[in-house]
């Protein structure tokens, strides 16, 4: 009979682990997942976690997939540490990328090298707006951030769907609801020949170590954490908790609108009702996977990014379906909630009970 | 004839044994107490009895038969029933319902209602069987505690440390209540670490040492002191009190009000004291009566009007905790695993935690961890924390260790104004007497020193004068010297009417 | 634009209709806040149930066991949850998302095949003579079975918890689970029991959705509805019979703004279809603005993790 036993201290080598065993026990499961839908199990692991790795088009890929999810995810793990949940990121980067593409589509044909920072500035901006709404909501009224932040994904979708049906609508595109194509100063530069790595992947590692330093050092990244690991004791050391309420949705909206920014000013090039593919939740997982730590951060992003290019070439190559890679990423998630409990505890042989 | 017998009981933690081949025996209509320290296992004990602990060795008997009950449910099928030091009620709930929870089966509404008032009359236990529980005193929610365990009309009765939250006038009236208890037959197993209360009330006492039984006495033939040498092991020397009081005032606090935090807390009400450098006043009183919120207050978690407190005249009432302790305010909060400690930081982390500001952690806004070890591990030296270094979890941390460092992590930033909440809540003799001994020397060295405690034991010892809270209001300071006990419990006792 | 076309009758029918997902799911959230639970993945039971019930009811024709199966996927569903969180003492919140997210998937995976087609049609009551009533009779006699379920629900569950032995007991875990354990009762067990039969009900409001409100599948057909239910336990303030007063409130939004959307309204159904979210959120800030109203209701173990000594 084995029960678990707390653990005075939580174990650092667990928490180093528990990502790594979280993905070999979800290969697992995927595996007994595909051999369900029909396909051959090793097959399928081996086009979604291996080639994407062999082709150096799909390494090029795996940035551009990874940067929108490292970059949202940052931001969500400096709320997530707090305690504060922003699960709204998805919403924030439409809002990031509609003000980005307004501002694009505002000065087009307007050529200048000052108009990518002015999207930029435009997507943080919106991000960091659109998370300010429960921000407010909570301090001053002391709605739930979860609630609402997700209310206003919803709100967000109908919102861009508007502005490419209206304001924003290609007026040679034959009322379908897509923007024009942006002109060449509003697209990012490609930094890397003949694949789609974009500039915004270089300003995201850039961010992950800003990021990384403020958590380390800063006295606000401390009293990010405190929040989230003893309110009381937060109080004490002179954290005000309605500050850090507003500063990491803020950061977090601001992150997932410069990602949204990124992405119409990147790959895509346009606004369309088709952006937004989920990375908002996802970097959710991310945020998890990568223990809310700006470099576990990244190197979840990675993982994750893995499974997207790989899922692609999955859904081509076997005909896996594309939900089974959203079912894929919900069970990695459970395989790391699950397996944080040896962080705490550990397992240990009971005792045989004297007594019956 | 006993009605309860223990042989041979052990129950092993990882890393300590806390009950060890305990033996013990009751018998009906006697009131037993089980004496010890904070960690010598009483806790332990009494949980085996009531089936919340299940023992590694060892076996119990009642009325000459097996006993090992799997649950509290079989404990109280047994006839066994037990009041918490911490009590298991829910606040908001009312007084029936939580009475109807502790019940083996369904008796509800006005049945219920009536047994209640009917033993609350019979034992002098006044309480009314609807109000929430979250708006009653403490002395209140321990009736209803002993209400619920009444009717099950049990056989052993057990009270862990049940006075630690009663006023005085609260204590006489318990005893009555378990001396009648007695006189109808039921067995009180009493736990206490209190000498004086053990002397007056119990016929037989179980002195626990380590998780051993080191001594099985009558309480009433030995002395106070004789029964403390048994408890600890050891003679204890008491710190000399702070003789020299500076005249300067160095705090005032003038018409300081509060309105409560949650649905459940203590509003604070018109405070006014002041207190001289060097001075220590000792605040007591029951739990609950607004101590927390009067800590809050003074250490600046809580803002209040600026002028409400002063420190040397200069208004700090609007002030941040860092700002006040950039003046010179340093506090020790009551909880220290999530308020004065966050659990599962280093100590390093733990230690800047209050530091930044007087240590001057975190010039330009970016930690110095290198300091912050370093003043961390001055906190360790000082006031010899048990720790296997620094970067450890302050939760890995025994209660008294932790107390040690938190009490150090204060006193060693020098401040001017140092308030603390339970300064030796929960730690064992020598921890106690070291921290007390710590404050009184720091009050020598000029530092105005304000200790709020409920063992009025310690503030009797090491406060120049005492002032107690009810009700959010804090009594007039008197002086310590010559301060008879039913003085003092005229000054908790408000406690009844302000309810 | 012609308002007249709106007929109060029917637009208070499908009200009815359109509120009652949400009854289900939020009945079903409500038993498992009060014990102390806060699942946020009643998003992914009720999409799971969806699928689930209309897979079955497609596959079988019985609509009933189409709802029997919705039931028992949302609570099979919750149980992961249950099991992460209860036995291996998962964070609540992190948990409940995952499982939306996770239940999202799986009911996009299985549903697959089942795009456009039609259910099986749930047969209305019909008493002879009530339903035939003008006016009363299509409000309150012209409705299916599950319908009535769901007020039977409502009722059912205020009864337990007000009336009952256990229903106390489940308040009592959810006040603290401490004490509750400090007096042997087991937290565990009734916290695991209340998960599932808030899955359950999700599953049940998700099958609603897809077998009698739209009646199809399409993939994330529940577009936020699980989160609006968890937004009607606040609005509800834990209380049962409020349930229905906030299920019925964002059920006449709906309807009104999906009516006005037909009657092509200038404005762009796109800002039309805004409005029940952003009603969510008006009433969410309206109820939570009084904070001692909602700490004396909530559950004061709620999302907390629960660990026995000793």
């Amino acid at each position: 009979m084995w029960r678990l036993e707390a653990r005075p201290e939580p174990s650092r080598a667990m928490q180093l682990a528990t990502p790594v065993l979280a993905v070999a026990l979800t290969l697992v499961l995927g595996a007994a997942l595909f051999a369900a839908l029909g396909k051959d199990p090793l097959a399928a692991l081996r086009i979604i976690f291996l080639d994407p790795l062999l082709d150096p088009y799909s390494r090029s890929e795996l940035l551009v997939k990874g940067a929108p999810l490292v970059l949202i995810a940052l931001g969500l793990s400096l709320g997530f540490r707090a305690g504060v949940w922003n699960i709204g990121a998805e919403g924030q980067f439409i809002m990031g990328a509609t003000a980005a593409s307004a501002v694009a589509l505002a000065f087009f044909d307007v050529p200048g090298i000052w108009l990518l920072p002015l999207m930029a500035l435009a997507g943080l901006l919106a991000g960091a707006g659109w998370a300010l709404i429960p921000a407010l909501l909570k301090i001053r009224f002391n709605a739930n951030e979860i609630l609402v932040s997700l209310m206003l994904v919803y709100v967000a979708e109908q919102f861009l769907i508007a502005m490419v049906s209206g304001p924003l609508r290609d007026p040679q595109g034959f009322n379908f609801p897509l923007s024009r194509l942006f002109h060449d100063s509003a697209v990012l530069p490609v930094i890397i020949e003949f694949t789609r790595v974009h500039a915004g992947v270089l300003v995201t590692l850039m961010l992950v170590a800003v990021f990384w330093a403020l958590m380390r050092w800063h006295v606000l990244g401390f009293a990010i954490r405190l929040m989230g690991e003893a309110p009381r004791a937060a109080g004490f050391a002179g954290v005000r908790p309605n500050r850090i309420v507003v500063i990491s949705l803020c950061a977090s909206g601001a992150l997932a609108g410069l990602a949204g920014m990124f992405e119409v000013a990147g790959p895509a090039g346009q606004l369309a009702p088709a952006l937004p593919v989920g990375y908002g939740f996802t970097a959710i997982i991310v945020a998890y996977l990568g223990r809310l730590d700006p470099l576990g951060v990244l190197l979840a992003g990675g993982v994750m990014a893995v499974t997207y290019v790989g899922g692609e070439g999955a859904q081509f190559g076997l005909g896996v379906p594309a939900a089974a890679n959203e079912v894929f990423r919900g069970m990695l998630l459970f395989s790391l909630l699950a397996l944080n409990i040896f962080v705490s505890y550990r397992l240990v042989r009971a005792p045989a009970r004297k007594v019956a | 004839m006993s009605f309860l017998s223990l042989s041979g009981l052990t129950k092993r933690y990882p890393g300590v044994v806390a009950n060890d081949a305990v033996d013990l025996t009751i018998a009906p209509g006697e009131i037993h107490a089980l004496l010890g320290e904070n960690g010598a296992g009483k806790s332990t004990l009494v949980k085996t009895i009531y089936g919340l602990v299940r023992p590694d060795a060892g076996a119990m008997q009642l009325e000459g038969a097996a006993y090992a009950p799997s649950g509290p449910a079989a404990a109280r099928a047994a006839g066994i029933a037990m009041v918490f030091q911490h009590f298991s009620l829910f606040e908001a709930l009312s007084v029936a319902e939580n009475i109807a929870l502790g019940m083996p089966q369904g008796r509800t509404g006005t049945a219920l209602s009536d047994r209640i008032r009917q033993v609350s009359e019979t034992y002098g236990l006044p309480l009314n069987p609807d109000r929430l529980v979250g708006t009653l005193s403490a002395g209140e929610r321990q009736r209803v505690e002993i209400i619920r365990c009444l009717l099950q009309s049990p056989r052993l009765l057990i009270m862990d440390e049940p006075t630690s939250v009663l006023t005085p006038g609260e204590v006489d009236l318990l005893f009555a209540t378990l001396r009648k208890l007695a006189a109808d037959g039921v067995a009180i197993l009493y736990i206490s670490h209190k000498l004086d209360e053990i002397r007056a009330l119990c016929d037989r006492a179980t002195i626990l040492r380590a998780g051993k039984v080191v001594a099985v006495c009558d309480p009433r033939k030995e002395t106070a002191r004789s029964l403390a040498e048994l408890m600890i092991g050891a003679v204890l020397a008491a710190p000399a009190r702070a003789q020299k009081m500076q005249s300067d005032t160095l705090l005032e606090v003038a018409g300081l009000s509060l309105p409560a935090s949650g649905a459940f807390g203590t509003a604070l009400r018109e405070i006014g004291f002041s207190l001289a450098a060097g001075e220590i006043l000792g605040i007591g009183g029951v739990a609950g009566n607004g101590q927390e919120e009067l800590l809050a207050a003074l250490s600046g978690e809580r803002r209040t009007r600026a002028d409400a407190v002063r420190l040397r005249g200069r208004p700090v009432g609007a002030l941040g905790p860092n700002a006040r302790r950039a003046l010179g305010i340093c506090a020790a909060p009551e909880e220290r695993l999530g308020h004065a400690a966050a659990p599962e930081m280093s100590l390093t982390e733990n230690a800047a935690l209050s530091a930044i500001t007087r240590e001057a952690l975190a010039p330009a806004g970016f930690i110095r961890w290198g300091a912050a070890a370093d003043f961390a591990a001055r906190v360790v030296r000082a006031f010899d924390v048990r720790t296997p270094g620094v970067s450890h979890a302050a939760r890995a941390l025994s209660g008294g260790n932790l107390q040690k460092f938190v009490i150090g992590r204060e006193v060693l930033q020098r401040p001017d104004l140092l308030v603390v909440n339970q300064p030796s809540w929960g730690v064992d003799a020598a921890a106690a007497t070291a921290i007390r001994t710590a404050l009184v020397e720091l009050a020598a060295q000029g530092t105005g020193v304000i200790a709020i405690s409920q063992d009025l034991d310690e503030l009797m010892e090491i406060s120049h004068r005492f002032a107690a809270m009810v009700a959010g209001r804090l009594t007039a300071p008197r002086p310590t010297a010559g301060l008879t006990i039913d003085q003092i419990g005229l000054m908790m006792g408000g406690a009844d009417v302000a309810a | 634009m012609d308002l007249s076309a709106l007929d109060p009758v029917a637009l208070i029918a499908s009200l009815l209709v359109a509120a009652t997902p949400l009854i289900l799911a939020a009945t079903g959230e409500l038993v498992a806040e009060k014990a102390g639970v806060l699942n946020l993945g009643v998003e992914g039971m009720m999409i799971l149930g969806a699928i689930a019930g209309f897979a079955v009811a497609v596959e079988s024709g019985s609509p009933a066991l189409g709802f029997l199966a919705a039931a028992f996927a949302g609570a099979a569903l919750s149980l992961i949850f249950g099991l992460l969180t209860q036995m291996l003492l998962s964070n609540q919140v992190a948990t409940g998302l995952a499982l939306t997210l996770f239940g999202l998937g799986l009911a996009a995976l299985i549903g697959q095949p089942y795009s456009g087609i039609k259910p099986p049609s749930t047969p209305q009551l019909d008493l002879p003579g009530l339903s035939d009533l003008p006016v009363l009779g299509p409000l309150l006699f012209g409705h299916d079975a599950m319908l009535y379920l769901a007020l039977a629900l409502v009722a059912g569950s205020w009864w337990f918890l007000s009336r009952t032995r256990a229903g106390l007991i489940l308040r009592a875990v959810g006040e603290s689970h401490d004490a509750a354990h400090a007096l042997g009762y087991p937290v565990v067990a009734i916290r695991l029991g209340a998960i599932a039969f808030g899955g359950a009900c999700a599953g049940l409001g998700g099958a609603y959705l897809s077998l009698i409100r739209v009646p199809q599948w399409t993939e994330g057909m529940t577009a936020g509805a699980g989160w609006i239910a968890l937004a009607i336990v606040v609005f509800a303030s834990w209380k049962p019979w409020r349930v229905l007063l906030g299920a019925w409130l964002f059920g006449g939004v709906t309807i009104l703004q999906l009516n006005l959307q037909a009657l092509g309204l200038d404005i762009g159904s796109a800002w039309l279809s805004m409005t029940p979210y952003l009603v969510t959120i008006l009433v969410l800030v309206l109820i939570s603005a009084d904070r001692t109203r909602v700490a004396l209701n909530a559950p004061a173990s709620l999302g907390r993790v629960f660990r026995a000594s000793g």
